[in-house]
């Protein structure tokens, strides 16, 4: 009898048989899905950037419309604004990080920041371009470089933060308690003991923060604008590979629209390696 | 002797006193200032928050001044006569995002599924990974990939498909009129879901990945199916996650720029039909911010780039609330 109502003649059997494999097809469909847009993008990216990717885009300026050139000055101009961007963004974050790990971890300000700064993280960066713009362009009177990287390291401080806090928070209290049993302070114990135990995941926080800022184009629209030739001046406008790439695919002219493919293809690239060796690392970290 | 022996150690001792006094004050003054400095650091996250609240505000005071609540409700959106009016961006912006989320919702909480409970173990990080690196790809890859490859396929082959199907059916007749442009507000919505289809599958596969196994495999020892485990079991457990996964997600649909200037078509007016070009708050703020002539002009565009800060941040607050309500759960 038992046997009978289990069995997979029972109409009500057979319909759940049926939802769940319907729903099952479509979870294996929703994958494909998902997995075939990475793949559509990538396969376009790297067909129609490697075509134009030559020696020259590395050495030559960019070029004005109709003529042979390459992508130097972006390169580099991205090269020192997110250097520049990190350098600032990279310590507050570090101690923002420390201070919500280590000394406030139950604070009220602590839920406070933590709050802010999870909303910050998710910010639509366009917000901060005209943030930065209203606090330095506006009142410099001129676009410029710095303008564009204090831009980016708005962004990073709160993906620094968080990680920094995050990974600080893994380092066992047995370790902390131990370098305050042998009579080191507060502070030489974060720096010399939590810091160390914590280091690779840091050290991945700024690698991921640096994959973020390196393709991030809006918060630099309207600080550090862009610019055709070479400069030295991070007081004058500078270009950089995600505004040329928006400027070249949106402009008539062949060539350009070309360049534009291979700048895609060479922030891809960065990308992918930064966050390809940040997990790598983070995975190391978490392992223990 | 042994006095001054004694005598001696005392000075010794008064010295070395001295000294580690001088050590210990030294330290005590290092540890104070680098608590000190942790703490200013944390409060400045703190001011970047108010500075884009105030210089937003600032920046936004002479058109929100200028035009007050109609400028949330106006259409027009004319430079020359310099009369500014924002619901065909703020519109542009909920309907792409509404759009995406359409899309993006259930394909994410799938893919998800998948990962948690169908995949196998060698597949789970390689697949994972593939999403994530989805998440990685810089939205401007996303806006040319969107401009120069997906918006003319769906110009060629998927807008005269919906715009032949559709034609004769009541209510969707408005939504899929006019000539298929390529570029749009559908183009753009499609292009947003594939953006934010790894930031919910991401988060949705942790949350559900944190059900207590006791509860899944009591269901499968009742002889539950998968989906029936995954429909009133996970689902039911990871909901506040999961909303918050979605509201987040959607946060970022609402602010995102690059992706979305490439394919909207930048048209400030309000159209039926999802196949027209539209624009978005951050698109106009991309494509006219250089190039606005005069105050209230640029006032206009950062009163828009306020009202974008304000929804996404009631939007994200809400995400973050549900996922800590979601984490304390957990942490009980």
């Amino acid at each position: 009898m038992a046997i009978m109502i289990s069995g997979a003649s029972s109409p009500l059997y057979a319909s759940r048989r049926r939802k769940n494999g319907i729903t099952m097809t479509l979870a294996y469909l929703a994958t494909g899905f998902g997995l075939s847009w990475l793949a559509l993008i990538l396969g376009v990216l790297f067909w129609e950037g490697f075509s134009g990717l030559s020696l020259r885009v590395f050495t030559e300026m960019t070029p004005p419309p109709g003529a042979a050139g390459g992508l130097l000055n972006p390169i580099i101009g991205s090269l020192v604004m997110t250097f520049i961007a990190v350098l600032i963004g990279t310590p507050l974050g570090v101690l923002a990080g420390t201070y919500l790990a280590e000394y406030g971890r139950f604070d009220k300000l602590s839920t406070v920041v933590r709050f802010i700064n999870d909303i910050l993280l998710s910010a639509p960066s366009i917000v901060v371009g005209l943030f930065v713009y209203e606090i330095m362009v506006a009142q410099m009177g001129h676009f410029s470089g710095w303008a564009g990287s204090v831009a980016l390291a708005v962004i990073v401080v709160p993906v620094v933060v968080r990680t920094t806090e995050d990974m600080l928070t893994l380092v066992p209290d047995t370790l902390r308690e131990a370098a305050a049993s042998i009579g080191l302070p507060r502070s030489l114990m974060i720096a010399r003991v939590a810091y160390r135990a914590a280091r690779a995941g840091m050290i991945t926080g700024v690698l991921l923060a640096v994959a973020r800022i390196s393709g991030e184009t809006a918060p630099l629209l309207f600080t550090a604008l862009n610019n055709q030739f070479w400069t030295n001046n991070m007081n004058a406008p500078v270009s950089s590979l995600p505004v040329v790439i928006f400027q070249f695919a949106l402009s008539p002219y062949k060539d350009w629209q070309e360049l534009a493919w291979t700048g895609a293809l060479i922030i891809t690239l960065a990308v992918l390696a930064l966050s390809i060796i940040a997990r790598f690392l983070g995975g190391q970290s978490k392992k223990p | 002797m042994v006095d001054v022996a004694f005598q001696s150690g005392g000075a010794a001792s008064v010295a070395e006193q001295v000294d580690r006094a001088k050590v210990l004050q030294r330290l005590r003054l290092g540890d104070t200032a680098f608590r000190h400095v942790t703490r200013a650091a944390a409060v400045v996250v703190l001011v970047i928050l108010s500075g884009i609240i105030f210089s937003l505000v600032y920046g936004a005071w002479p058109a929100l001044q200028k035009f007050g609540f109609n400028f949330l409700i106006e259409e027009s959106w004319n430079p020359v006569t310099e009369h500014f009016g924002a619901i065909a961006p703020i519109y542009g912006t909920i309907v792409t995002s509404l759009i995406a989320m359409l899309i993006a919702v259930p394909v994410g909480l799938f893919i998800a599924l998948f990962l948690t409970e169908l995949c196998p173990l060698w597949l789970r990080r390689p697949v994972g990974i593939a999403i994530e690196l989805l998440a990685g790809i810089p939205s401007i890859i996303y806006g040319i990939w969107g401009l120069f490859v997906f918006a003319p396929f769906l110009q060629q082959h998927v807008q005269p498909f919906l715009i032949a199907a559709f034609g004769n059916v009541p209510v969707l007749s408005t939504l899929f009129e006019g000539p298929p442009y390529g570029i749009g507000i559908l183009t753009a919505g499609l292009i947003l879901a594939i953006m934010v289809l790894p930031f919910i599958t991401s988060i949705s596969r942790d949350v559900f990945e944190a059900v207590p196994p006791v509860l899944k495999e009591a269901a499968y020892g009742l002889g539950c199916t998968t989906w029936e485990v995954a429909r009133y079991v996970v689902l039911p457990f990871t909901r506040v996650g999961v909303i918050g996964g979605v509201m987040l997600a959607l946060g970022r649909a609402l602010g995102e720029t690059m992706a979305v200037t490439f394919v909207i078509g930048n048209a400030h007016r309000i159209s039926g039909s999802i196949l027209a070009p539209g624009t978005t708050i951050s698109a106009t703020i991309a494509n006219e911010f250089t190039e606005a002539v005069g105050d209230l002009y640029t006032s206009s565009l950062i009163a828009l780039g306020l009202i974008l800060f304000v929804i996404t941040f009631i939007v994200l607050a809400f995400a973050r609330l549900m996922l800590m309500r979601l984490n304390a759960r957990l942490g009980t």
